[in-house]
Formats: C-alpha cells, structure tokens, sequence
C-alpha cells in the first residue's frame, strides 16, 4: 500500500510540472491553433537562467529560499521576453499563411533556441544547484520531501491564477474571443495582436516557473532536456484535449501518475512466473526466478498507450468539445 | 576543419576533372610532382588520425576529456618530431561527434574512412563502437578506443580493433565481487540504462552475484536520457533491497541516486565506470556520500605523473576519467608506426599487435583478441566529495588500494 501511495505521489508531482507546461502548448493552440514545439525549450531557458542566477547568488549568502526566488524571478522575465519575441518575428509574420508554414517554423525556433542555449551554457549537463535543505515527511510509509510539497502547491496555485485569469477578467475574456473567432473579435475592437502576444507571454512565464521547478525538483539542467519534456507536456496537452485549459491541467497530472504507475506495475503484471500455466513451461522460472515480458522499460510506451486508447473513443481528448469550425 | 575538408573535396574534384579532360598534362603534372620530391620532403607529411567521442548530449563532458588525451599525444608526437620511411611526419587529429548515437557512430566510422585516417582512437561508448568497428575492419584500419568495455567489442574476430581499457566482464564481475565480500547483501537490485555498455556491465554483475549465492531481483530498465527514477526505484524499495546496481552513466546515475535517498532507501547504490566521477557529488548532492563504483584501468590521478602535467599545462583542467586511456591509445599507433617505419595500416597493424609499450597507465600489451592483458579494474568509494579508490582487483584478486600502490611501487 505506501509503495502504491508512494507511486501517486511521484506520479503527482512529475505530473503537476508537466501540466503547468501543457498549460503552454493548450493556451497557444486554444488561439491560433499553432502547436508552438519550441515551448519546451522556453521551459528549457528558463532552467537555465535560474541555473545561472542561483549558482551567481549562491557565494552572496542569501536564505537558500530567497536566492531560488530570485532565480526565479529572473527566469520568468526572460522566458517572456523569449515568448513574445518568437511570436513576434517568428509566427506573427506567419498568421495568414497555411497551417504548415507556422509549424515548421516553431519546430526551427525550438532548434534554433536549443543551439543558443548549447552556445551560452555549454552542452554539458548541468547539476542544479540543490541548495534548498530537502526534508522527507513520512505519509503512511510514503515519502515526500519539502520541493515535492513546494512543487505541488506552486503547480497548483499557478493552475488557478491562470483559471482566474482566463474565467475572470477582461483581458481572459479577449482570449477567449479571439480563440473562439479572431475576425469577429476583432471587429468587436479586441486588439487581437497583443491578445495573442499576451498569450504567448504568459505561457512562457508558466514554462519558466516549470523549469525552474524541473530543476530543483531531479538536480539537474541540460540543453536538451527541453524536448522530452515537452513532448510529456505536448502529450498531456492532446490527453486533455488540445485548446482546452483545464483539460491540460489534467491530462497532466494523468499522464503522471499513469507514467509512474505503468513502471511501477508493469513488470509485476508481466512476470510470468506467477502465472501457473507459464510457470511450469519456463525454465527461468525454477527456484523463484523471474520471466518478466514487460519490464519497466516500457514505461513510456505505457502512458502512450492510455493516450492512443483515449484519442481512439474520444478523439478529441478528455475534456476536449467537438467544434466543428477547428479542424 | 569544415574548410580544410571542403578544401581537400574541390581538390579531388578538380583532380579529377583535370583527370577526365587531358591525360598528358595530369600525367606531367605527376613528373613535375616528381621532380619536386626533394622539396616536398622538407614540408612534412600530414598523417590523420581519427578520434570519434560524443562532443553533445549528456555525456560531452567525458567526450571532450577523451579527445583531449588523444590531441595531448598528437601535439606531443608533432613537437618530438617524427620521421616515417625517411620523411617528416606531421599527425593530424580529425575529431569528430558521433552524439553517443549508433547511427551517427557509423556514419562518422565512412566519413573518418573516406577521409583516408590511418587510425582511429574511440569510440567512446561501446554502443557506438560496435556498429562503427565493420567499417573500419573493411577498411584494415586499426581501432584502438579508450573506454568502450563491452566485450563484443572484440569478439567479433576483426584483427585491427583493440582496447586499453578492461572489458565489462572483468568490470562487473570485480564491482559484484567486492560488493559480495566486503559488504554481505542479502538481496540486490540491478538496474541498466539498456544500451549495449549498460546492459553488458548488468548483465555480468548479475551473474558473479548469482553465483556468489545473492539473490537478485527482476532487472528493471531506464533509458540514457531518464531523468525520473521514481516509479522504478518506489517499486524496488518495497523489496528491501541491500544494495542497487545501476549501468549506465553519471547524468542518469546522478538523479538515480539522489532520488533514492530521497525514498528513503538505506542500499548501498553501486555503479559501473561510466558514473564513476567526481560529477556525481555534484549530480547527487550529499546523497552521493559513501557510493561504490569501479572503474576499468586504474584512475586518473593514479596515471603518470608526467602525463597529469602535461594535460593540466594544456587544457587547465584535471583529466577526468578515460584522457590517459585515449591519450596511451594515440601514442600506441604512433609508436606501432614508428616501429613500422610506415603509417601504412597494412604495414603497422602487426607492430601493434605484440607491441609491448608503457603507457600513462602502466604497461600495455595485447592479447590475440585486442584486448589489453592484465587489465586492473579499480573500486572507489565517494567520500567527502571525491571518489577514492579503495580497493583495486586484478586477476581474480582483490586489493586494497593501499596494498596495490605498494606492489606497484616493489615492482618499480
């Protein structure tokens, strides 16, 4: 049972993370309807300039806390920076052309955005500074430690500002007019444009929070880590049902928890030699030996199997509606 | 690197056009060259030698480290000066990224050989290595890598590839025999990376401890680029295990380990080669503290004095983990051609093959398969923030570190 509590609890907060940046991939789709692939190097530059502040600030002899905050806080400044201007040169120019001008282009951002980054911080892997002293609270035989708990509670509180932004104030409300018909937004005097750049920047602002945390959370940042995240993030996204914001939360939080559940179990599932009519066939199995079919290596295709049965009943992901005019 | 290969092309190119167009002003174009030897002789002769190791990804670090001992010994050879059949030589290093990837490796192997190398010193992983070594066994060029242990690697029966590092099998049956002796588990857990280095050294530690009569619980398997542990190490925790095997490198093995202690598993986490650094301490933090690892060879610091000098006069930095093996591998070719008084690969190859040289990390011959004799695998500990060797096995025996410095300094 703890190994069980203990497996949700991982699953939780690798999925919180990867929520807050399928909060990214969503927010952009739900308004141009562009898959932006070079959100997860956003993430990815956010890392690294919290990696770079932290470890400058570290001699300083600040609280821990308050140096991770200020890492932070400089991340978020320049991951915006980073979001508006791609969508500023590079999709802006883009709008009216076919749908797969725009998607190569973000795939050349990304690329483009992960060689600066090999440029400026080296192609080595980078150990995170892990300042923050990490307590394990013990939860009925499960452990979790204070980034786990700190990492929850931000993913979550984010999760809720950006539903209070979207739901609840003007500028939430232009977004989701001009996601539902940017010509007639327009005509209504949204200025769609800085609608859109609004969108971009804000996701990129969540992008960097979730580097920040990615980080802190397994101690390490490279140039690269950007990709697999965000094609985690982009899967949770589609889980959800792309363009759809709180479907992005939980396809997320899903997608972690059936990651860390699939490995956990999978390789049990799979032993054959607890299955009598095998065991008696298989000789690995003599002297309680193991034959497993399916080890934990296939923990990834796991969560992508749930993602393809779900897309096969409902193709438009969890919470995703049916629109006819969205292809 | 890019122009001098670009440059090299159009030459061809227009040789070859010169080739198709005329044949008698190519062919006094060849008297002339004749003529011309004399002077030629003066301006050396560039001889390539290839160096292929991951310079991106994760592992770039050990890359780097790797190319470095090779360019070490290429600017030391080119400083001493060397004469091959009567003319001066200059060596050139061609380096070159295969990303730690299988494809890329072979792809770069056709690319070292199209660029007519007359050696190779790499790969670096044993993933790379083996796909890579066909190619250059077509092309009779002798291969020598620093670091790839896997022992297919020379099982294949190419007579032109060797290692100067010790195989996976002599590296995981010394890490599963300490482990066995010194510290007694009951029940251990081995995980790998599944890739061929990986897998190889699990593999071979679960059979010595199979043998020694420890249980060992179903293999549980990452990838290189796993970052989240959890799942597999919270299964494993409810089995209780003594201790963990991971193979697989220092960027996985580092959160590994970190989120292991973060479970709260009391095992002793243990590790091949490949996260056998100094790296660790920072990848892991304080969890690193008291972690077993082997390495093949013995370690940096326990190399040549006169080589560690070299290396941090040059590249102002600490060797970090195979340097002095790549950097014995290029002196082994060009002291092989040296003794053949050719950098002909024909001509060479049987130099290397019982040549008996004394390298920055001790003696070096071969056996008929290529691969060093008397390999000594290392065991460290990681203490206070640096790994240290603890106890070093060669032959079947153990040592402690201690003892082992002394039989090497009797022996001197």
């Amino acid at each position: 049972m703890d190994t069980f509590l203990q497996q949700v609890i991982n699953g939780l907060t690798a999925g919180s993370v990867y929520a807050v940046v399928a909060l990214g991939y969503t927010m952009v789709y739900g308004i141009i309807q562009l898959i932006n692939f070079a959100h997860g190097e956003v993430v990815m530059i956010g890392a690294m300039v919290a990696f770079t502040v932290i470890n400058a600030l570290v001699p300083a002899g600040l609280p821990p806390v308050v140096i991770v905050l200020i890492g932070a806080g400089c991340a978020v400044p320049v991951c915006m920076l980073v979001g508006y201007a791609m969508e500023r040169l590079a999709y802006r120019p883009l709008r009216h052309a076919p749908r797969l001008a725009p998607l190569i282009t973000a795939i050349g951002v990304s690329i483009i955005l992960q060689h600066l980054a090999l440029l400026v911080w080296s192609r080595n892997i980078l150990a995170f500074p892990q300042i923050i002293p990490s307590r394990t609270y013990l939860i009925g035989g499960a452990a979790i430690t204070t980034i786990q708990i700190a990492i929850l509670a931000i993913c979550f509180a984010l999760m809720a500002a950006l539903a209070v932004l979207v739901y609840r104030t003007r500028l939430g409300t232009a977004m989701r007019a001009t996601a539902q018909n940017a010509q007639v937004a327009g005509l209504m005097g949204i200025d769609i444009n800085k609608v859109i750049a609004a969108t971009f920047i804000i996701g990129a602002g969540l992008g960097a929070v979730a580097g920040v945390l990615y980080g802190t959370y397994y101690g390490i940042a490279q140039y690269t880590m950007g990709s697999i995240l965000g094609l985690k993030a982009f899967s949770a996204a589609v889980l959800g049902g792309i363009g759809n914001i709180p479907g992005a939360m939980l396809g997320g939080v899903l997608l972690g928890i059936v990651e860390a559940l699939g490995a956990g179990y999978i390789g049990d599932f799979t032993d054959l030699c607890q299955y009598g009519f095998f065991a008696a066939r298989i000789s690995d199995c003599a002297g309680g030996g193991n034959f497993v079919l399916f080890g934990s290596n296939y923990q990834d295709v796991f969560a992508f199997i749930v993602l393809i049965l779900v897309l096969v009943f409902r193709p438009s992901g969890l919470l995703g509606e049916r629109v006819g005019d969205r292809a | 690197m890019k122009k001098t290969q670009l440059a090299v092309t159009l030459l061809a190119a227009a040789v070859a056009l010169a080739g198709c167009g005329d044949k008698k002003p190519a062919a006094q174009a060849e008297k002339g060259a004749d003529k011309g030897a004399p002077a030629a002789s003066a301006a050396a002769v560039e001889v390539k030698i290839g160096h292929v190791a991951p310079l991106t990804g994760g592992i770039a670090h050990l890359g780097k480290d790797n190319e470095n001992g090779a360019r070490l010994a290429i600017d030391e050879a080119n400083a001493a000066g060397v004469k091959l059949d009567g003319k001066d030589v200059k060596f050139v290093l061609v380096a070159e990224d295969d990303q730690a990837d299988p494809k890329v490796g072979t792809t770069v192997a056709q690319k070292l050989v199209d660029a007519k190398v007359v050696g190779v010193v790499g790969h670096l992983n044993s993933g790379t290595s083996i796909p890579a070594s066909p190619i250059y066994n077509q092309a009779g060029i002798p291969v020598i890598s620093g670091s790839a242990t896997n022992p297919k690697l020379t099982e294949q029966g190419f007579k032109n590839q060797f290692r100067v590092v010790g195989r996976d099998d002599q590296q995981g049956p010394a890490i599963a025999s300490y482990i066995a002796s010194e510290r007694k588990p009951k029940v251990v857990a081995v995980i790998d990376d599944a890739t061929a280095y990986g897998e190889g050294i699990a593999n071979e530690v679960e059979k010595t401890l199979k043998a020694a009569k420890v249980q060992v619980l179903p293999r549980e398997k990452g990838t290189d680029k796993t970052t989240d542990w959890k799942a597999i190490l919270t299964k494993l925790r409810g089995r209780n295990p003594d201790a963990v095997f991971y193979g697989g490198m220092d960027a996985t093995g580092g959160p590994l380990l970190k989120q292991g202690k973060e479970l709260g598993m009391k095992a002793v986490f243990s590790f091949g080669d490949g996260a056998c650094t100094d790296k660790m301490q920072e990848l892991a933090g304080s969890a690193a503290e008291g972690l077993l690892c082997s390495q093949a060879g013995i370690p940096p610091m326990a190399a040549s004095k006169k080589f560690i000098d070299a290396y941090k006069a040059k590249f102002n930095q600490d060797p970090i983990l195979y340097a002095p093996f790549t950097y014995d591998a290029t002196n082994l070719l060009i002291e092989a051609m040296k003794k053949a008084d050719s950098s002909d690969p024909k001509k060479y190859l049987p130099e290397l093959q019982k040549i008996s040289f004394n390298g920055a990390t001790g003696p070096i011959s071969f056996d008929d398969k290529g691969d060093r004799k008397d390999a000594e695998i290392t065991i460290f500990t990681m203490k206070g923030g640096k790994i240290e060797p603890i106890a070093v096995v060669k032959a079947g025996k153990t040592l402690t570190y201690e003892e082992f410095v002394k039989t090497m300094g009797t022996a001197k």
